[in-house]
């Protein structure tokens, strides 16, 4: 069983100070929800395990397995089966989204080593099926023009060819309407099980409706300041973010 | 019709540089030891020596035994090309570079290549490897071997078109023997006059194809200059005029994406078709020049009543590329496109665009340029696009599109666009995008490295123009990409 372990991570972008020391274990199988109020630091958290260069990790350590992901390149994690789902995806104008994933699937593959082009063909068109998104879908520009729903919808099907052992979804609700959400939350729930460890990071309790968690955490001012199961989302959820930063200020005080 | 045996098609010597000279100029680019006069040049049986005077204009003439007319065309070019300034009021300054008395401007026959396999350079090689170009061709292309054997391959093609009455020769072959069908529009369409390099090519071309296609004639296969590799190809003063007759259709497709290695550094080729009423031609360049290369290239095509002409130009390498290719659309209902793609790594510059000269009542033309700039190449759209107010209902797109690879590239466009009288429609869009920290972000959580992420967005970027080129260049433009972006990265 895969591990992933972030430990007392500081993070800093310039001389700003983000994440300000943060620990939590993940196991493969195991649905993790982090919620919590804007600018706490949630997607800087999803970004920076990623690997995005605009971050600075000051301290602490992200293990995969014991082995830390710091000092490899984005792509590499990638390649060790970290997944990201954005908030935002970038548009890739030209590149239809099955030439992407083909890409994709084909870096993932030892040198010299050639990608199958029927049996990916056939996989693809069944990861669709289970998704239920249109075959013509894929012949598509990656996120060309899609609408918040499909870049979404776009993320899932990623995901689901390539197979992660972590996927760390970055406000995945974020600009969805209800059935978009549902479609959305549907194609994660399909792909949840004993090889998948998944952090879930939102503003809303509403994902948490669709996508049961675990484990929930509330973020606060770069720490997880609370931890419990799928109640504390609605414990959050009656009593509103400012219940978190009064009982954050009166431990502080 | 015997496969070329002409001197034309013989070898052109790739010189051992380091031999001639151990310390090279520093100035970088045009290379100023080709041709010293420290060569030992009695073993060629065909040179015209360094520098440009009558008596080399002269001497290539009767190495190629000439009519005399050819021989007073090319003296009247001459004197033309003595005349004419650098176009530097409004070209690159780098044109001065160019020392025109350091140039060898005609070597043939007779001329054992020096280089051997274990001199080509390193990435050379790799390049080759990269891109799957068969043994025999890479030590072709590098220079080591003068001639690549494709005679069979030539001949057969050759033959096949023949059947129809196709003519397809060198341009010696095409003067001398069949002068009734070459010599009316020979020079006709890019006078020699047209610019300083249409006058230097008109007084010392040599080689380069000469087709004539007859009557109703459509030529089934691609005709490829591909296919008659020769030291030719390597020719600095390409001449090429291509004649469609009524209802006639061909396409044509010259280089390859491999890089040529060569040690000529002045190439300036003259590409003239001619479409009469109701012909079509499509004329397909992919060059990928070596990066000391100064490439400048006058091509222009005259399409008659309802013929159609059209030009897909991909530019890679090259120190300066200068390339307009252009349609004068002369008769009613003519149609004329450019479809271009240019690629500018560190160190070059990639000048190119296209020309289309409305002539007469609802003529079309369109222009769809797409550039990269990388590093510290720069990319320069120049376009030409004249309607004249006494005309009615003509059409004009343009469309410029550039996309820039990290903060230190350049790009400009210079478009054109007469269009006088209320009768003509023109429509002109450009724009310039980046490829960004986020979207390369986003490819490499993905999986791709840094280097495959880069090449995948210049491949998107150009992916519409390139499903145009035929199936064998369009894989070989997309490796080249590849292997582009890969040194781009760090």
């Amino acid at each position: 069983m895969s591990q992933l372990v972030i430990q007392d991570l500081h993070v800093a972008i310039g001389e700003k100070a983000i994440v300000k020391g943060l620990s939590l274990t993940i196991n493969q199988g195991e649905v993790h929800a982090i919620m919590g109020p804007n600018g706490t630091g949630k997607s800087t958290l999803a970004k920076v395990i990623a690997g995005h260069p605009d971050y600075t990790v000051t301290g602490g350590d992200v293990l995969l397995d014991g082995k830390s992901l710091l000092a490899m390149e984005a792509d590499e994690r990638a390649r060790a089966g970290v997944f990201l789902a954005f908030q935002y995806p970038s548009e890739i104008p030209g590149v239809s989204i099955a030439n992407f994933l083909r890409a994709a699937v084909q870096a993932r593959m030892a040198e010299g080593e050639e990608l199958d082009a029927t049996g990916y063909y056939k996989r693809l068109y069944s990861k669709m099926d289970l998704l239920k998104i249109d075959r013509k879908f894929t012949a598509r520009a990656v996120n060309d023009g899609f609408s918040g729903g499909e870049k979404k919808r776009c993320e899932i099907l990623q995901m689901a060819m390539l197979e992660p052992t972590f996927a760390l979804m970055d406000e995945t609700d974020s600009g969805l309407d209800i059935d978009a959400l549902r479609i959305v939350a549907e194609g994660v729930n399909a792909q949840r099980g004993p090889n998948l460890g998944v952090l879930m990071i939102t503003h809303y309790q509403r994902l948490l409706d669709y996508i049961i968690p675990d484990f929930v955490h509330v973020m606060y001012d770069g720490r997880l300041v609370k931890s419990g199961d799928k109640s504390l989302a609605l414990e959050l959820e009656a009593k509103g973010y400012d219940w978190v930063k009064k009982e954050f200020a009166l431990a502080n005080s | 019709m015997n496969p070329p045996t002409d001197l034309d098609t013989l070898a052109t010597p790739e010189l051992d540089e380091a031999a001639l000279n151990p310390t090279p100029n520093p100035v970088a680019g045009i290379d100023q030891t080709k041709g010293d006069f420290s060569y030992p040049v009695a073993q060629y049986a065909f040179d015209a020596g360094t520098g440009l005077t009558e008596d080399t204009v002269r001497y290539i003439s009767s190495v190629k035994k000439e009519a005399p007319w050819i021989l007073d065309f090319r003296l009247k070019a001459l004197k033309t090309f003595w005349d004419k300034p650098m176009p530097t009021h409004w070209a690159t300054k780098d044109l001065e570079a160019i020392d025109f008395s350091k140039i060898r401007y005609y070597l043939s026959q007779g001329q054992k290549p020096k280089r051997t396999w274990e001199e080509v350079p390193d990435d050379i090689k790799k390049t080759f490897e990269r891109l799957g170009i068969p043994e025999q061709e890479r030590k072709f292309l590098a220079g080591v071997e003068a001639q690549f054997d494709s005679e069979a391959a030539y001949s057969n093609i050759k033959d096949v078109v023949a059947k129809q009455g196709v003519i397809f020769v060198n341009s010696t072959e095409g003067l001398r023997e069949h002068p009734e069908i070459f010599r009316q529009w020979f020079g006709k369409v890019i006078p020699t006059g047209d610019n300083k390099f249409s006058a230097l090519n008109s007084a010392v071309f040599s080689g380069g194809s000469f087709i004539y296609v007859p009557k109703g004639v459509k030529v089934a296969q691609p005709l490829q200059a591909y296919f008659r590799i020769n030291a030719e190809n390597f020719g600095q003063f390409e001449r090429t005029l291509i004649i469609c007759d009524e209802g006639a259709e061909v396409v044509y497709m010259e280089g390859c994406t491999a890089p040529k290695f060569s040690t000529s550094t002045l190439h300036s080729a003259v590409v003239e078709l001619v479409a009469l009423k109701g012909a079509k031609i499509q004329y397909i360049t992919v060059q990928n020049w070596a990066n000391n290369v100064f490439n400048l290239v006058t091509k222009r095509g005259l399409a008659h009543e309802e013929a159609e002409i059209k030009w897909i130009d991909c530019n890679i390498g090259s120190r300066l590329t200068m390339k307009y290719p252009g349609v004068i659309l002369k008769g009613r209902k003519a149609r004329g496109e450019v479809i271009s793609i240019a690629l500018a790594n560190d160190g070059q510059h990639q000048d190119t665009g296209a020309k289309m000269i409305h002539a007469a009542d609802e003529t079309t033309s369109n222009i769809v340029a797409k550039s990269i700039s990388v590093g510290q190449g720069r990319s320069t759209y120049r376009g030409v696009v004249h309607i004249p107010k006494h005309l009615k209902g003509c059409k004009n797109n343009t469309e410029c599109d550039a996309l820039l690879i990290n903060s230190n590239s350049r790009t400009d466009t210079y478009p054109a666009i007469t269009v006088r009288g209320d009768r003509n429609y023109v429509q002109h869009e450009a724009s310039v995008s980046k490829v960004n920290e986020e979207m390369i972000f986003y490819m490499q959580q993905r999986g791709l490295t840094e280097g495959q992420a880069m090449s995948l967005a210049v491949n998107g970027f150009i992916n519409d123009l390139a499903r145009q080129f035929p199936m064998e260049y369009s894989v070989e433009l997309k490796r080249l990409i590849d292997l582009e972006m890969e040194g781009s990265v760090g």
